[in-house]
């Protein structure tokens, strides 16, 4: 072993900038294999049979009744999770109970739970010989095979999305706005739209096109409760699949790629309307 | 606009921990009440439960002729001003100020009427569409004081509104207040840890430590004549003497000083002496009583201050004028006059000591 200094090859600053950049190449290169590319590929594939391709999947009535059906389902778990998860958000940020962390950790459940064994405790609590289904099936409310299940299991899927976009947001925040409004005579409810829910925004708003990004997304645990009637129970996603199947592979591609363009647009458009009111807010 | 406060046997626990621990007192109406006391004393827990922000474990609250205990903070037409301002940061300046008016449903017009009055007298007149975050710290609380006084609250609450801000603004904001409070005349309650705040802007200063009422009186008062060894040593600053009392006197060593004519004969005690009631004389023995050593002087800008060691090995302040320095230089031999001294028995005096330490 020589006890020799060895002088560095590189100054300090020129190796924090080598790093520095290595870093930003990883990241930019994983980006864009992992998100990008894909994204090109199947714009590539979906444009590539022409106009026609896309008049002759978009008359489709199957497609149609697909992407309607995705709609509703998408509308009904925005608006109830978006709802019941600013309830969750306010009680896990606010409120100290015992089981509180429990709770927010059941929260999370959804996230570390694949769709699939979403779509089989579905099944089964409402599929033959399940816990709830006698109750339903004696007044005629078919659950399995039908919308309730699959909104149900959508739901389920998205309640992380609201809550944790918002609760960090809430507990940043604090209470003293909200005493403050109290002092001045505003009333829970007056306080709560005034002040709370202008401060979260942002974060819902966000935790909003996220879950509407999933629910639209769906597929795995629907698939298991839907059963995949076409023209009934079939969602656009769930039309995808078919359409592979049967070798439909231009129509495929064209929903899928819609589908894409509307996750995307919601991100996108919000970043965009967050940004404009910033720069209004600091001019 | 002048409601007195009055507050009953007001007590508040958090679990194990007593905050407030039976506190009586009345804000008298159109003056300037200052809570002073260390954090941890209660004072914002007090004025928190006045506001109704917090529930009494027990005790009673009295606005005017009106109790106030069981009403909701809606209810209760406080104004509020907290110490991190709290202003709504979506909200421009005259949104922030036109809040109380609008959540009571008062008409557009009247509401522009009195938000134009409120920047006036916040001299903010041209920052209404401004946004908090591009205000300065005086400017953000002068907001929230407009917010606080635009719904005419019966009583203002101030939960150390100077607190956030750096020692000038401080000092500029405190001589407003001052002036806004004479124009205005609405009782206010002021809670406070800086006893300069609390000795100029207050009529009455409350002393609050631990949780309990230490002292109520005038400024004047708690500084002339503190009640406790805790106020001796709270406010203003103080060397503490320990000793004996003899003779209606504290003795230590071979020196005693005065003020112990309440204390036990023999008792231990603690005498309380104010820097500016320490009178230095320099070379021989022209005056005073009691022979020390200039241990270290420290100016404080036309004033000095001189820390004395007396011979039984106890320190004592003094704060002199610069110009009678003369021959009081480190390590001189001087002697000593006490103007006045405060004594309390010793078992009193623990934490007040600590307290004047720190």
């Amino acid at each position: 072993m020589s006890t020799e200094l060895r002088t560095p090859r590189l100054s300090g600053s020129a190796r924090r900038l080598l790093v520095h950049g290595g870093f930003t190449a990883i990241a930019i290169l994983y980006v864009a294999v992992l998100v990008v590319a894909p994204l090109i590929g199947i714009a590539w594939a979906a444009l590539r049979g022409g106009l026609s391709t896309w008049t002759a999947t978009l008359s489709q009535p199957d497609v149609v009744h697909a992407y309607v059906l995705t709609g509703i389902i998408t509308a009904i778990t925005v608006v109830v999770s978006s709802v019941l998860g600013v309830v969750v958000a306010l009680v896990v940020a606010r409120d100290r109970f015992p089981g509180r962390s429990l709770m927010s950790a059941f929260v999370d459940l959804p996230l570390a739970v694949s769709p699939v064994i979403v779509g089989v405790m579905a099944v089964l609590l409402f599929g033959r010989g399940g816990w709830f289904e006698p109750w339903f099936s004696a007044r005629g409310i078919q659950i399995l095979f039908a919308l309730p299940s699959m909104v149900l299991v959508t739901m389920f899927i998205c309640i992380p999305f609201v809550i944790r976009e918002v609760v960090p947001v809430l507990q940043e925040l604090g209470v003293s706005e909200e005493e403050a409004a109290s002092t001045l005579g505003a009333s829970s409810w007056q306080t709560f739209l005034r002040v709370t829910l202008k401060n979260i925004r942002w974060g819902l708003l966000y935790g909003i096109a996220l879950t509407t990004a999933r629910a639209i997304g769906e597929i795995g645990a629907v698939l298991i409760v839907s059963g995949s009637i076409t023209g009934k129970t079939e969602t656009a996603t769930l039309y995808i699949l078919r359409a592979f199947d049967q070798n439909h592979d231009a129509s495929g591609y064209v929903v899928a790629l819609t589908l894409a363009l509307v996750s995307i647009a919601l991100l996108v458009g919000i970043e965009v309307f967050k940004r404009r009111e910033e720069r209004k807010l600091r001019t | 606009m002048s409601t007195p406060i009055r507050v009953e046997g007001l007590s508040k626990r958090f679990g194990e921990f007593e905050a407030v621990k039976g506190v009586t007192f009345t804000a008298e109406a159109g003056s300037i009440t200052a809570l002073l006391g260390p954090s941890g004393s209660g004072k914002s827990t007090v004025l928190r439960v006045i506001a109704g922000l917090d529930a009494p474990t027990s005790g009673r609250i009295w606005m005017g002729d009106e109790e106030q205990t069981f009403k909701t903070v809606q209810e209760r037409r406080v104004g509020f001003v907290f110490q991190h301002y709290s202003l709504f940061r979506h909200m421009n300046v005259a949104q922030n100020i036109a809040f109380g008016l609008s959540v009571r449903k008062v008409p557009k017009h009247d509401q522009r009427k009195r938000v134009d009055e409120l920047l006036e007298l916040v001299q903010l007149s041209g920052f209404r569409d401004r946004y908090p975050d591009q205000l300065s710290g005086g400017q953000r609380q002068r907001v929230a004081l407009a917010r606080a006084l635009a719904p005419r609250p019966e009583v203002l609450l101030l939960d150390e509104p100077f607190g956030a801000l750096d020692a000038r603004v401080r000092q500029d904001l405190r001589r407003w207040l001052d002036d806004l409070h004479r124009e205005l005349g609405v009782t206010s309650l002021l809670v406070t840890h800086d006893q300069d705040e609390a000795l100029e802007l207050a009529n009455r200063v409350v002393v609050m430590h631990e949780g309990s009422i230490e002292q109520v009186g005038s400024p004047n008062e708690i500084y002339n004549d503190p009640a406790t060894a805790f106020v001796a040593g709270f406010v203003g600053s103080a060397s503490v003497l320990h000793g004996h009392v003899v003779e209606g006197h504290v003795q230590f060593g071979e020196h005693r000083v005065g003020g112990a004519g309440h204390l036990e004969e023999g008792t231990e005690a603690r005498a309380f002496v104010r820097p500016h009631d320490v009178r230095v004389f320099a070379g021989d023995r022209t005056g005073g009583s009691l022979e020390a050593t200039v241990e270290r002087i420290t100016t404080l800008g036309w004033l000095s201050r001189v820390m004395l060691r007396l011979p039984d090995g106890q320190v004592l302040t003094a704060e002199l004028p610069n110009d009678e320095l003369e021959g009081v230089e480190l390590g001189a031999r001087v002697w000593v006059d006490l103007r006045r001294a405060r004594a309390f028995q010793a078992r009193d005096a623990v934490t007040a000591a600590i307290v004047a330490d720190g």
